[in-house]
């Protein structure tokens, strides 16, 4: 599914050069649970913004279902995150404006446009179906998330990436969110990569990876 | 459908949620649009207004008057020469095609006495066509015929403003005056003109002839009976300017000027002076537009202004529209729509306004204004032309947003 060979990953800071990720090499199999673990700096968002098309590697071949996306332009890749890749965020970014079923349509917008039935079915998916017209500000941070969990997944993307979803909730609402995430990748086959910093979250994935200075530092089988 | 449907509604929400931000937008450009419309439906209805007025006079009217540019430059005043002559218009009745009527006149201030008032008035010994080629309308009576002035019967056609000042109210028909050295009668009271040179409602009409007992007319030094000026009609207004060259150049001959020399006469047709009206006005309209674009321009860039604070306050919107695949064109399409979607609202409300303001004006009674479908084409599409232009700038900058610095900005 993921293929990673020999990233590397330089920001230009002023006139300094700063490298996140030097030569960092990670295969994903379609239907993997994957966590990425590492302190803060280590590169961890710099390597999910690669894996889900946001940015271009600095060096490094980059291949997504087989096919090579490292040297795509900005057109090319917002075509394939519109049809490949579902987004979940710490800070759930819905739009304020618009209710929870807009909110979700807005996830097949970009992706051939918008169907009303599939948003409400995936609502009701993540048990969210008798809120659809609230409001962002009207529902908790573990309802948020769940409408930014179906508006990731309303497109049917083979890839979802998850930055730190529970990082935002009480443990209550994490366990929650982290259920819904482990059955649909359970059930649908979903291929899901998610950082996080708590390792009781890491349990719930079959391998964790951890980062340290822009670099792959240990992996583990759960 | 959807395709286009989408983009709409998001463009609406996006300024239904900033209503009296866009509603100040909007107003930038309604102010700039009425005052384009405003103001040139001012100009539009000043210049059909000047045109009907010298289309009164006859659209088929040609005048001859005396003197002419001097070969300084320097214009002495017509009529201050004495060269056009009774022989000068039958010669030209005669011998000049496409005339359908030829009316010489002859004036001179006289004074005339009506019971106990006393007045100085100009009176115009004219022709029995001269009615009929100035396109003069009576009042009330009749007009003196062709045998009247064979006879040089004292008859007189009042202009209306003189016909106020001598007898008011009263009808002056058949009433006698005294007039210079003669006693005439009046016959008839001509409708007012309005118009602005040379007004007949100031006039007199008597038959040359009758002048001619009164008042001795002079003579050129070839013995030819002096006018003030000679009007006539073309049969085809078509061929006014041809009318014209044809009279120069006979004139020219009979007054034995050579090719050094300049015109002695000045020949003037309607059809020219409404021409040169017409662009005179359509220049001052267009330069009254232009003063109202420039509010329209400010209008814009009212537009322009809330498009980039509105880019920035969406910085995150956009980042994740960015991340759930909207591609650059999606962003800016959707910026533009929004911008032009402002400048359009604001175009439609700008005509409104400025037809309500036009009629206000025109009831107001001072000017006459005209709003005409190109001035509202005109108007409405270079609004949206604005809010495409204004719109363009901040709807790029939004779509170049990196989306990882987008989505990370609060």
């Amino acid at each position: 599914m993921i293929q990673l060979q020999d990233i590397t990953k330089v920001y230009a800071m002023g006139k300094r050069e700063l490298t996140v990720l030097r030569g960092v090499n990670l295969h994903v199999k379609r239907g993997e649970l994957v966590a990425i673990m590492g302190p803060s700096g280590s590169g961890k968002s710099t390597m999910l913004n690669l894996i889900g098309c946001l940015d271009n590697p600095t060096s490094g071949r980059y291949y997504l279902e087989d096919k090579e996306v490292s040297r795509l332009n900005g057109g090319e890749l917002a075509q394939i995150r519109s049809r490949k890749i579902g987004f979940v965020f710490q800070s759930f970014n819905l739009l304020p404006r618009l209710s929870a079923l807009a909110n979700v349509e807005l996830g097949m917008r970009y992706a051939g446009g918008s169907n009303r039935k599939r948003a409400m079915e995936a609502l009701d998916m993540v048990g969210l179906s008798e809120r659809a017209s609230h409001r962002p500000t009207e529902l908790s941070g573990g309802e948020q998330q769940r409408v930014a969990i179906a508006r990731a997944l309303v497109k049917n993307p083979p890839l979802i990436l998850a930055d730190e979803p529970t990082g935002n909730l009480d443990s209550h609402s994490g366990e929650e969110i982290m259920s819904i995430l482990t059955s649909l990748h359970a059930e649908r086959g979903i291929t899901l990569v998610m950082i996080t910093h708590e390792a009781d979250i890491a349990r719930y994935c079959q391998r964790v990876i951890h980062l340290k200075d822009g670099q792959i530092e240990s992996e583990e089988k759960v | 459908m959807k395709r286009w449907f989408e983009p709409l509604l998001t463009a609406w929400v996006g300024l239904a949620t900033h209503k009296l931000r866009s509603f100040l937008t909007i107003l930038g450009i309604v102010i700039g649009v009425a005052a384009v419309i405003t103001l040139m439906s001012i100009g539009r209805g000043a210049q059909t207004e000047i045109l009907s007025r010298i289309e009164a006079l006859g659209s088929d009217l040609i005048t001859i008057r005396p003197g002419a540019f001097t070969s300084g430059g320097i214009r002495s005043a017509p009529g201050s020469v004495s060269t056009l002559t009774i022989e000068d218009a039958q010669a030209i009745a005669e011998q000049v095609p496409d005339i359908s009527s030829v009316a010489p006149s002859y004036s001179r201030s006289l004074q005339l006495v009506v019971g106990s008032k006393n007045t100085n008035a100009s009176v115009t010994g004219v022709t029995a066509e001269y009615i009929e080629v100035n396109n003069l309308k009576l009042a009330s009576g009749t007009f003196f015929s062709g045998v009247d002035y064979q006879r040089g019967a004292k008859a007189a056609v009042l202009g209306s403003n003189i016909k106020e000042t001598l007898f008011g109210d009263t009808d002056p028909t058949g009433q006698q005056m005294r007039m210079g050295g003669i006693v005439v009668r009046v016959i008839g009271v001509l409708e007012s003109k309005g118009a602005m040179f040379g007004s007949p409602d100031d006039a007199i009409f008597i038959p040359l002839t009758a002048m001619q007992q009164t008042v001795a007319q002079p003579r050129t030094a070839r013995g030819e009976r002096v006018v003030s000026s000679i009007s006539l009609t073309v049969s085809d207004e078509e061929q006014a300017s041809y009318v014209t060259d044809e009279i120069t150049s006979l004139l020219r001959t009979r007054h034995q000027l050579g090719p050094a020399a300049d015109n002695d006469f000045t020949v003037t047709s309607i059809e020219e002076i409404a021409q040169t009206v017409t662009e005179a006005t359509r220049t001052m309209t267009l330069l009254l537009g232009a003063i109202a674009a420039i509010s329209l321009l400010v209008g814009g860039i009212g537009v322009m202004n809330i498009m980039l604070v509105s880019v920035l306050e969406r910085t995150r919107e956009i980042g994740i529209r960015k991340a759930l695949g909207a591609r650059q064109r999606d962003i800016w399409i959707q910026f533009l729509i929004e911008a032009s979607f402002l400048a359009l609202a604001g175009g439609i409300v700008g005509v409104a306004t400025g037809w309500v303001a036009s009629y206000f004006v025109s009831r107001t009674g001072f000017i006459t204004t005209l709003v005409s479908a190109d001035i509202v084409i005109l108007a409405v599409s270079v609004s949206v032309g604005i809010g495409l232009f204004f719109g363009f700038y901040p709807a790029w900058n939004a779509s170049r947003l990196n989306p990882i610095e987008a989505l990370r900005s609060d």
